[in-house]
């Protein structure tokens, strides 16, 4: 119990940054729930029930235009797909004997950041970690809504750009430190924004919206990754797969591919 | 909309209780993060700030921060700083 709490305020501490970046966005949020003649309550309910950018944004698209609640059910579903393989990712992440209950209280809390701290802790995930992110992040993400319809345009431009970075802040400092001592880490992540930055920018896929250009390159990256190095099964009471280039490596950092020579990733590569 | 999204959410974190066996669909999820918060993050980092600099600045700095150990906190407080410090003086 008493580590339960621990976790809990641990998860608090790491949902600052996240809710910072959430009052940025989600108050932009709300400056266009404002122009679609949504009230303050409507917006802070939908962000609150919600909890995805890129699907609040198109749903006041789809508002705005009179869509039936199909083309709404279909467009949610295709923008937050990706959340399902974040889902699947963190059902891995939980212990054994983590009470059922946790499941479908966590899975409210499935969002890009949330989901990108609670995949970072060492080990498995306790779930009172992320009731912790979840505590302040979500509130901030509604209460953002709300200020968005209620003031307006009070924050510049250059403020809200700011206080957005802190959301991708996060995203580095989750995926570097592992990638630090992993070079299949380190290459991957370079490789992926690398892609990303093909898919933003040549013609035909840049098409492609964002939410698709996220699932996409998912499947094919870390399928392409987990065939080419498997990892190896931490609670190994596992035959043998017959593979040489495991990289010994576990979920919790501490694995001892201690090779110096691992290449810090430069953004200059991406370009 | 809110139930699409949550049973999204939901499902696979309900459904998948057991550890999977398959290495490769193991080895799988556990590079999905990866991949997805690092197409999140780039090339998007250089559009969320007004121009492109200050973004392209938070990001080398975010990564050089999160390199030297620093934690979630002082990554992304640091990236946000980085930011109006550039955005106020140049």
């Amino acid at each position: 119990m008493k580590q339960n709490r621990t976790w809990f305020f641990k998860g608090i501490r790491d949902g600052i940054p996240i809710a910072l970046g959430y009052i940025a966005v989600s108050f932009t949020i709300g400056i266009a729930a404002k122009n679609t003649g949504l009230t303050a309550f409507q917006a802070a309910l939908m962000s609150l029930t919600n909890n995805t950018s890129a699907g609040e944004f198109a749903a006041l698209g789809l508002i705005a235009s009179g869509a039936s609640y199909m083309e709404m059910a279909l467009t949610q579903l295709i923008i937050n797909l990706r959340y399902s393989l974040m889902s699947a990712a963190l059902s891995q992440k939980l212990s054994g004997n983590t009470p059922f209950f946790h499941r479908p209280l966590l899975a409210y809390g499935v969002t890009d950041e949330i989901f990108g701290v609670s995949i970072g802790v060492d080990g498995k995930l306790n779930p009172f970690y992320s009731y912790g992110v979840i505590s302040v992040a979500a509130p901030a993400w509604a209460l953002g809504t709300f200020l968005g319809v209620v003031t307006g345009n009070i924050l510049s431009g250059q403020i809200l750009g700011a206080l957005s970075v802190a959301l991708y802040g996060m995203f580095i400092a989750v995926i570097i430190p592992p990638a630090r001592k992993n070079k299949v880490l380190a290459g991957l992540i370079a490789v992926s924004m690398g892609a990303s930055l093909l898919f933003a920018y040549l013609p035909l896929v840049r098409e492609i919206s964002a939410g698709f250009r996220i699932i996409i390159l998912t499947i094919v990256l870390a399928g392409i990754a987990a065939v080419l190095f498997p990892i190896k099964d931490e609670n190994a009471e596992e035959k043998s797969d017959g593979s040489k280039n495991i990289p010994v490596y576990t979920c919790d950092g501490s694995g001892n591919l201690s090779d110096p020579g691992i290449a810090a990733y430069s953004p200059a590569q991406a370009d | 909309m809110a139930v699409v999204t949550y049973l999204i959410r939901v499902l696979p974190l309900t459904l998948l209780r057991k550890p999977i066996k398959s290495a490769f669909i193991r080895s799988f999820l556990y590079y999905v993060p990866f991949v997805t918060l690092a197409v999140m993050t780039f090339p998007a980092i250089l559009s969320a700030t007004v121009r492109v600099w200050p973004g392209l600045a938070a990001f080398v700095a975010a990564i050089a921060l999160a390199y030297a150990g620093a934690s979630l906190l002082t990554v992304s407080v640091g990236a946000c700083l980085i930011v109006i410090v550039i955005e106020l003086m140049l």
